[in-house]
């Protein structure tokens, strides 16, 4: 039997953070719409937005996605802006159009851009107005991932809280249930559903759902793990909803993944030897495949420049479980809340920094002259030709790379860049 | 409102990064949110250009709007330009700050920065990433290309231009390299290529050459005809893609330069007229080529696939409106109407009610093709990482049209292949959904049993079909069995025909005698 596990309760964390304001070299929410679109398999995400929104999303996977994609862009052009035409009729004709190619779609999303936002075109009552018109078979719901309101991962923040309210109440004398909160890909939603039978955790409800018509009911007896640190608006809604949060470290490697089961097995009353005798498996097993990894990775440096929200859970993860010496660990937002536990986590040398002046850190960075620099695609090949060693962030984020199971691949996402530098003979 | 799955260009700001990233010593600064920044990413990854983009964007936020968006912007400006040292800044405005009428123009000039900074005005509500690339090209030359040329030395060589190039573009890398030797080795100079590789003392000394060579019209014409007005230099607009397209080009070039073009001609050294004669090459003869891209590699590819090839061109289309009129030209010529737009579902409709065997297109067709199962090639921009081979390949000059040879046979089914394929159509291992033979990545092999197709199980291309065409024919089980004996590469076309000729024949149900008829109602 290995170590006990035992939950910290969060010191008052008052660590520096360095905090930058210039160029950001991040995406904006809109692009959370290339892996949600894939998850909610009846759901639709129509940009109301410009032609930069349409080529963002399609260049944003690095590969454009050709399957028929489940998003559209509806383009704004200058009659649109110049008031020739009502922006709402021609809304409703775009949609018109497009519900009529797509019958199988059951949820519509209107997701405001930036040029929505600075027109003020008022998403939420065109939301309402359309969800009137095709209900019953098409419900309509609006979000923003436009780049001034949010930053990449914030989009699914975003949709996520646009969701909340067409989840059914569940009432106040209803069984505790338990809801995961954060896109999973699917196999991670099973390799996890395995572990709350075998906990004897349940029933339990993934969010978002794989379906619109199975959004999970949420009430006072529903607890929630997050299992992605940027749904901090998301928390909050639900918290509002009555359900109760259960703080934890994100799922991240074998400690990570412990202690988030763990937070879930205390709220529902698990006895402690039943919890480390099913979690022992899953535990042993990514420990031996991060042994493996951890050859490669132990002692190596590493710079993250911000970009998912991820990072310092991922920082936390590399430097506890490989031996990874940390240099700057960037995040576009730092949720000192949801983040708690990861800060205490963490070593105090680390330079935390929120924001960014890509230009200053850029300096920084070729200055620590670290062994591997986690960033966007934008920089990875200039720091690539300089010498430096980079992994994608967006990898990050499409990947399965939570829990035991993924441990291993996790690590290995990191280590493989360092290993192809070790093996090129050019 | 337009509504839109994939976009054949970016907005026009992303032009104007084209004309920055493919030139020398400039910086751009670009009024614009937090997320304008992924354009980055199509330099680095897609081109897998060693260097960020020169683009400073200034990332404002929502909390900015209304306070101080016009401080952010001249901070960025001031800052861009410490750091970068340019010879030369661009500034603009991607489409949300155009809405917030900040003036990055007047804001970079109150910087009185000791550098031309040229403003680009980029309507991004009306206009596109080509518009966008030939307007700051065009600006660049306009600001800077003032001064009349020197008054020729004598005896100096001819010199010309050779316009167009830019960062992303569909291989404009070679196609210089291959266009520049070709001049050379005519006894002409090359004064200046632009943009690529230009800086802004290059494009001071554009006026110096005898005359232009526009190689890609969308970046290039709007300046070239300016520097025509101004300094009298005459443009070659023949695209030199193809064969002929390029002895036509040699003969133009040489009669502006005044030399002898039949040195080069007579030792052209292309293998490309040989291997279209060439007796194997009989079978390319008349097979179905859709051709969209933007306008002048579509109206090329045309002229090629037919005259150079053999193929029949049975549609002919182009993204870009500014030049639909030239492509319209183009298709009437072939006895086809122009599919002038801008909307892939459009396109994709008619490609799978065209049914051809091969697609000539830009990644977007690719796609299409893949999808329904048709062979397909990449003639144009929007490009992918694909279109640029780590190896040498123009698809302009002589060398060029080797390329355009190798690249359309290459996804075709071999000509005796074909044969076989259409008499031993039940081979378990060597039948049509493997594929060509020479190309990997196809359905697997099953098992030695593995069943026929079922007379109900049509291939997804001729589903597609289905849908978009006729719908309300029935096929008799055995008419459906016998169809798919038909070898993939006909049998869109095979289907197609039938339901045409029952729909004239009033025919309520195909049979097979309905096929065949249908069969020799068509022959050609």
């Amino acid at each position: 039997m290995s170590d006990a596990v035992t939950l910290t309760s969060p010191a008052n964390e008052s660590r520096p953070v360095l905090r930058e304001r210039g160029q950001r070299e991040v995406f904006c929410g809109l692009t959370g719409i290339v892996w949600l679109h894939r998850k909610i398999q009846d759901a639709f995400f129509l940009v109301v937005g410009s032609r930069t929104c349409a080529h963002l999303i399609q260049s944003a996977a690095g590969v454009m996605v050709f399957a028929e994609p489940r998003f559209a862009t509806a383009i704004m052009e200058e009659r649109d802006l110049a008031g020739l035409v009502d922006a709402n009729e021609e809304l409703d004709r775009v949609v018109d159009r497009l519900l009529s190619r797509r019958p199988d779609i059951k949820l519509l999303f209107l997701v405001g851009s930036c040029p929505s936002e600075v027109i003020k075109l008022d998403l939420s009552r065109a939301a309402e107005r359309l969800s009137k018109k095709h209900s019953p078979s098409v419900r309509v719901l609006n979000y923003s991932g436009s780049g001034i309101e949010t930053t990449f991962t914030q989009g699914e923040d975003a949709c996520l809280v646009a969701m909340i309210p067409e989840a059914p109440v569940a009432s106040e004398d209803a069984p505790a249930s338990l809801l995961v909160v954060g896109t999973l890909p699917d196999i991670v939603e099973d390799q996890f559903s395995r572990l709350f039978k075998q906990l004897g955790i349940g029933p339990v409800a993934f969010f978002p759902p794989r379906n619109s018509q199975s959004i999970p009911s949420i009430g006072p007896n529903t607890k929630f793990l997050l299992a992605q640190p940027f749904l901090g608006e998301t928390a909050r809604a639900l918290i509002e909803r009555g359900a109760q949060h259960l703080p934890a470290l994100f799922p991240f490697g074998a400690e990570g993944t412990t202690h988030w089961l763990k937070a879930a097995a205390d709220a529902f009353g698990i006895p402690e030897l039943h919890f480390l005798a099913v979690v022992a498996p899953g535990r042993e097993r990514a420990k031996r495949a991060l042994a493996a990894q951890k050859e490669h990775l132990a002692g190596k440096s590493i710079f993250f420049f911000p970009d998912s929200q991820m990072e310092p859970s991922l920082a936390r993860f590399l430097s506890r479980e490989l031996d990874m010496k940390l240099i700057e660990v960037g995040t576009p937002y730092l949720n000192r809340q949801l983040l708690s536990a990861e800060m205490e986590y963490l070593p105090e040398t680390v330079t935390l920094s929120e924001g960014q002046d890509v230009d200053r850190q850029l300096d920084r960075c070729r200055a620590a002259k670290p062994d591997l620099v986690v960033c966007g695609m934008g920089l990875a090949n200039p720091l690539e030709m300089e010498g430096i060693s980079t992994k994608w962030s967006i990898e990050l984020v499409f990947s399965p790379v939570h829990g035991f199971d993924c441990a291993g691949d996790l690590a290995g996402l990191f280590a493989r860049p360092l290993y192809r530098r070790s093996v090129l003979k050019v | 409102m337009q509504l839109t799955v994939w976009t054949y260009e970016g907005p026009p700001h992303v032009g104007a990064m084209r004309i920055a990233t493919a030139m020398k010593g400039v910086h751009f600064v670009l009024h614009a949110p937090q997320g304008d920044t992924y354009a980055d990413l199509l330099f680095t990854m897609i081109e897998r250009r060693g260097a960020r983009p020169p683009v400073t964007y200034t990332t404002f936020q929502a909390r900015d709007l209304g306070t101080d968006t016009a401080e952010i912007f001249k901070t960025a400006a001031r800052d861009a330009f410490d750091r970068f040292d340019p010879d030369l800044m661009l500034v603009g405005a991607s489409c949300t700050a155009e809405l917030i009428q900040d003036d990055p123009g007047g804001l970079a000039r109150a910087l009185n920065l000791p550098v031309p900074t040229i403003t680009l005005e980029l309507p991004s509500y009306q206009k596109k990433e080509n518009w966008g690339a030939a307007e700051t090209f065009y600006q660049i030359v306009r600001g800077l290309a003032t001064e009349a040329p020197a008054p020729k030395a004598e005896g100096a060589k001819p010199s010309c231009n050779i316009l167009g190039a830019t960062a992303l573009g569909f291989r404009h890398r070679d196609d210089v390299i291959e266009i520049t030797r070709l001049l050379n080795t005519m006894g002409i100079e090359v004064n200046v290529a632009a943009p690529m590789g230009a800086t802004a003392d290059d494009i001071r000394r554009l006026p110096q050459a005898d005359f232009n060579v526009v190689l890609y019209p969308e970046i290039a014409d709007t300046a070239a005809r300016w520097l025509e007005r101004q300094y009298g230099q005459k443009a070659v607009r023949t695209i030199p893609m193809g064969f002929q397209a390029t002895c036509e080009f040699v003969r133009e070039v040489a009669a502006l330069a005044g030399v002898d073009p039949e040195p080069v001609l007579a030792q052209h050294g292309s293998h490309m007229p040989w291997w279209a004669r060439s007796v194997d090459s009989n079978y390319l003869t008349g097979k179905r080529v859709f051709v969209f891209g933007d306008a002048t590699h579509a109206m090329a590819a045309a002229r090629v696939a037919k005259e150079e090839l053999g193929f029949e061109v049975v549609g002919l289309g182009c993204y870009n409106r500014e030049f639909a009129r030239d492509v319209r030209a183009c298709a009437a010529e072939l006895g086809l109407e122009a599919l002038i737009t801008d909307d892939y579902l459009l396109v994709e409709e008619t490609i799978a009610a065209l049914q051809p065997e091969l697609v000539l297109g830009t990644q977007m067709e690719r796609h299409i093709a893949k999808r329904l199962g048709v062979p397909c090639a990449v003639i144009s921009a929007p490009v992918h990482v694909q279109d640029f081979p780590a190896r040498y390949a123009p698809v302009m000059g002589f060398e060029g049209a080797n390329v355009l040879f190798d690249t359309w046979v290459h996804p075709l089914v071999m000509g005796l292949e074909e044969h076989l394929l259409t008499m031993f159509r039940e081979d378990f291992e060597f039948n049509d959904a493997a594929g060509p033979s020479h190309l990997g990545g196809h359905a697997k092999v099953e098992a030695a049993s593995r069943p026929l197709p079922e007379p109900e199980s049509i291939p997804v291309a001729a589903q597609v079909a289905t849908q978009e065409t006729i719908t309300v024919l029935n096929w008799s089980p055995e008419a459906t069995k016998e169809l798919s004996k038909i070898p993939f590469f006909v049998r869109g076309k095979a289907k197609r025909n039938t339901e045409r000729y029952a729909a004239e024949q009033g025919l309520e149900t195909i049979s097979i005698e309905a096929l065949y008829d249908a069969k020799s109602h068509f022959a050609r």
